[in-house]
């Protein structure tokens, strides 16, 4: 799944005989930090697990509180994703809190008030979704309001659609469709059963397997492409080090989730393939590397041939389109709509896109940041909530995370700046 | 506000100098010293930023500090005024006489030392009164007298031979009237030290004379002026001391009335060694006509039914280097900006030719795609992505060259930009170094090879060597000529005629947006470009 780990090693290519000046010197840095970043964010995540585990008492990393972790977390996972596309691109969006409220309304309508069966509903619920965002799309890249004024717009205005269509609730939904959010991806495999580990999900074991070797896969085949090209490779240990500790991680999570009630769920997958879908856009595509440069210097990007407005456009179309997906998934996990879904879902997501390594003037940015800044929330919100601490703290507990997770990066960001 | 700045005791007074209005710039040298800075050291980390530097400044004298960019001049003038408090730099800043602990910009503005930064630092929101006192209110029981900071205002604005109402907006005011707010503003504060960063780089020639006329002015006055600059004309025209520094380290210091001061040596001085030649020298290869503009004609972008290019013309021929000169203001930057992808005004009419065949150049990517190019003046704003790396901006043009079935390949975008830095010599560790943490030359350097790499026939060079040092604009101008020597035109915008004329086969002048005249390389002198630039009447092809 992470393909994100590239960039570092180009920056050790021992240049071209052109010798490394101050300026130079610095630049290295900078690109180190943002990696050492990335590798930091990493390390909190894993304190936090840490954290938890032992003052829930082990409790955190049972196996089905690790399945509904993902299932309560995957709307801000697919959210951030979203977001964070607008965020690189130097905009936000307030409004899919309120979008997730009315695709909720939508879903429901169409099953209960219509009769649709539950796949007709969900392609509904897609297209309103890029209805939403080529609304929003078009006022901010084509008559260029900015994003805050047309996104907290639609906000009211989605909210108040939401609340006509629902009404109250709508609930007695397919149970196919809950499924999305609460069913586990059926274990066609059986289970394997070692005395001592006891019985383990097969097809659970075979995905995070797979994952795992694919992972391997992809970073040896890159190196040799690199090497191919004459490209400086990292030191095979460095590699071996890393990757080993990644499927380390993989090997954990596949069997806490193989030990779980349910398996693997399959909110996991939607979300897994997400997250690779649009890490290979941001990455390896024209339009992803457009987001980027109308971020960092919208007026370059232009004069470069870039054109801004389609990107924005689209851009704003795909976060329409992730809170269509996310509405469907806050759906099918309360199995039954209601108006007052998705309150303050925006915010939720525009925080794990900023402890996740977003800057607040675009241009930076990267999914698999928002991702560990979503679960970082995520062990939080579930952490806390073992511990049975009051909601109105946990608010504020994760207010305060989120200022200093941006404070943090503020700070080291100033230092590096004055060293340079 | 006291009338005058006390002496502080024990200076090195000089009862004429005091009061004495007309102490004329030939004294200069006799004066005493008002200022010196001995030693100075400042690291930033393991970065060495400043070595030693020694500096000595008399009372009203202007003192030049001249040096290439990343020499120390800005950091040396950032300890001076303050910014970096005493401690976290070596060596000590005697200010009559006494030697300053400064810990902030406002204790070196008590003691008299204003800095006036190259990027000017005034809300374009507030009015020129608002913004001379911003900070420094005149108040009374909290309630701000507006009248008092009025009449003050007017007095200061006479001074500096602004000759606008107080209440103007500043945003209303082009960047030479800013310039002049800025040094009412340091006049307000007393000033007996003015530190000028790079004052004229964005004036015109008639801005910046005023500006240079005002420092004789104060230098009449007896304040001190130490001004940094890229124009070494300039500087000849008006320092009386010249100070270089070098890679940190003071290199040396001469009279601007040693018979052998000059541009020669300051170069010398600045680079460590001789340029026998500013330009590098090129046997002109000319071939065909390549790219013929005809009747080019742009409305202005803000100001309606005034057109910002009236029927311009112009034409390029293969391995031939074009200029356009023109003063600050005459439509240079909105012709070539007009025609590549009408990124300026509203198009009104007019005709682009390559090869003789008419081109669609209606979009940016259009305007690529017909094999034009052009890398702006304005590096930060315009042209690169200053938080993105080298590699990613110089693909940032022509990424479908690197794509296939729709997938970048990172790698091979890796290898062709390690290809640009070893050829034009990106003096940096590697390709993934962030762009903003380049030197102004080098960035330069990413900004051409980005677009290089489009394989372009015609390159539109806009202010190509503004803001980068002497050595870093020699190779700069190899690189033109490199290019030219490929067979493709390149047309160059440049406010420095001797530049053009060093540069260029043959020379469009421009004025109010129409194409006043052309010469050839062999006919040019500076006061023939002069005279068409200034010339109202337009010619047509």
């Amino acid at each position: 799944m992470s393909t994100e780990t590239t960039t570092a090693s180009a920056d050790r290519t021992p240049g071209t005989g052109a010798p490394a000046g101050p300026k130079g010197a610095a630049g290295t840095r900078r690109t180190r930090h943002i990696d050492l970043r990335q590798s930091g964010l990493m390390l909190a995540l894993v304190g936090i697990i840490i954290l938890f585990q032992i003052l829930t008492g082990g409790r955190l990393l049972a196996p089905d509180n690790v399945a509904s972790l993902i299932q309560q977390n995957a709307y801000v996972m697919i959210l951030a994703i979203g977001m964070m596309l607008v965020i690189i691109a130097g905009h936000i969006d307030l409004s899919v809190g309120s979008t997730v409220a009315m695709i909720g309304g939508v879903v429901g309508i169409a099953m209960v008030g219509w009769g649709l069966p539950w796949p007709v509903a969900i392609l509904l619920a897609l297209i309103v979704g890029l209805v939403v965002g080529a609304w929003q799309g078009f006022w901010v890249a084509y008559v260029g309001i900015p994003a805050f004024i047309v996104t907290l717009a639609g906000m009211l205005i989605f909210r108040g659609i939401a609340q006509i269509l629902v009404g109250e609730t709508i609930s007695g939904y397919d149970q196919a469709f809950n499924a999305i959010s609460n069913g586990s991806v059926p274990n066609v495999l059986g289970f394997t059963n070692t005395p001592p580990i006891g019985y383990l999900d097969g097809v659970t074991l075979l995905v995070g397997a797979l994952g795992a070797a694919g992972l391997v896969w992809s970073g040896l085949r890159r190196r040799a492409v690199m090497r191919g090209h004459d490209l400086a490779v990292e030191p095979i240990g460095a590699f071996w080090v890393k990757t080993g500790a990644m499927i380390l991680a993989i090997g954990v999570f596949t069997y806490l989730l193989a030990k779980s009630t349910g398996g693997l769920p399959i909110v996991l997958v939607i979300v897994g393939v997400l997250v690779m879908i649009f890490t290979v856009i941001l990455r390896s595509t024209r339009f992803g590397r457009n987001i980027y440069a109308i971020g960092g210097n919208y007026r370059a990007a232009e004069l470069s041939g870039v054109n801004a407005k389609q990107v924005t456009f689209g851009i704003f179309l795909l976060a329409g389109l992730l809170a269509a997906v996310a509405g469907i998934v806050v759906t099918a996990r309360a199995g039954s709509s209601v108006a007052s879904a998705g309150q303050s879902y925006e915010l939720d997501a525009i925080a794990a896109c900023f402890i996740g390594g977003a800057a607040v003037s675009g241009g930076v940015g990267r999914i698999s940041g928002a991702m560990i800044g979503a679960l970082i929330m995520g062990v939080l919100n579930i952490g806390l909530s073992i511990l049975s601490v009051d909601p109105s703290w946990q608010m504020a507990i994760k207010g305060l995370v989120l200022l200093a997770a941006v404070a943090f990066d503020l700070v080291s960001k100033k230092r590096s700046a004055a060293g340079g | 506000m006291d009338a005058r700045t006390p002496e502080p005791a024990g200076s090195a007074g000089d009862p004429a100098a005091d009061g004495s209005v007309g102490s004329a710039p030939a004294d200069a040298s006799a004066a005493p010293v008002v200022l010196e800075m001995r030693g100075i050291g400042k690291t930033f980390g393991p970065v060495v930023a400043l070595k030693r530097v020694d500096l000595e400044a008399r009372r009203g004298e202007v003192h030049a500090i001249c040096g290439e960019n990343g020499a120390g001049k800005s950091t040396l003038m950032k300890v001076l005024s303050g910014v970096y408090p005493h401690g976290s730099y070596t060596g000590d800043i005697v200010f009559d006489g006494q030697i300053c602990e400064f810990r902030s910009i406002r204790d070196s503005e008590a003691a008299g030392i204003v800095i006036i930064h190259q990027e000017l630092a005034l809300c374009a929101n507030l009015s020129i009164l608002e913004n001379i006192y911003l900070g420094r209110q005149h108040t009374d029981k909290g309630m701000i007298r507006w009248e008092s900071m009025r009449g003050e205002a007017r007095r200061l604005l006479a001074k500096v031979g602004l000759d606008e109402n107080p209440d103007t907006l500043v945003g209303q005011l082009g960047v030479g009237k800013q310039q002049l707010v800025e040094i009412a503003k340091a006049l307000s504060k007393r000033v007996r030290l003015l530190i000028l960063d790079e004052p004229t780089a964005a004036l015109n020639d008639d801005d910046s004379e005023q500006l240079l006329e005002l420092i004789r002015q104060l230098r009449a006055e007896g304040v001190t002026c130490v001004i940094i600059s890229h124009k070494l004309g300039e500087i000849e025209e008006i320092a009386d001391t010249t100070t270089i520094i070098r890679d940190g380290e003071t290199v040396e210091s001469f009279s601007m009335r040693d018979p052998d001061a000059g541009e020669d040596r300051i170069i010398r001085g600045m680079v460590g060694r001789s340029l026998d030649s500013r330009f590098p020298d090129r046997t002109p290869q000319i071939g065909e006509e390549l790219l013929r503009i005809e009747d080019w004609t742009t409305e202005h972008a803000t100001i309606p039914d005034r057109l910002a290019v009236d029927h311009a013309h112009l034409s390029v021929r293969a391995g031939e280097i074009v200029g356009i000169a023109g003063l600050m203001g005459a439509g240079r930057t909105e012709f070539v900006m007009s025609v590549f992808g009408r990124q300026y005004g509203t198009y009104r009419g007019g005709k682009v030719f390559k090869n003789g065949r008419e081109i669609d150049v209606s979009t940016v990517r259009r305007a690529i795609a017909a094999g034009l190019a052009y890398v702006s003046e304005d590096r930060k704003e315009a042209g690169l992505n200053l938080i993105q790396s080298i590699r990613e901006n110089i693909s940032a043009a022509a990424l479908g060259k690197l794509t296939r079935r729709g997938m970048i390949d990172e790698h091979r975008e890796v290898l062709v930009a390690q290809k640009y830095q070893r050829d034009i010599r990106i003096k940096t560790a590697g390709v993934e170094t962030v762009v903003g943490n380049l030197s102004g030359g080098n960035q330069q350097k990413v900004a051409l090879a980005k677009w290089m790499y489009t394989d372009p026939d015609v390159l539109i060079l806009d202010e190509p060597t503004r803001g980068i040092d002497v050595g870093a604009k020699f190779e700069i101008y190899q690189l033109i000529h490199e290019l030219a020597a490929t067979g493709r035109g390149v047309i160059v915008i440049s406010s420095e005629m001797p530049e053009l004329i060093g540069l260029c086969d043959r020379i469009y002048a421009i004025n109010q947006g129409r194409v006043t005249g052309e010469i050839d390389r062999e006919d040019v002198t500076q006061e023939a470009l002069m005279r068409l630039m200034t010339q109202e009447e337009g010619v047509r092809a």
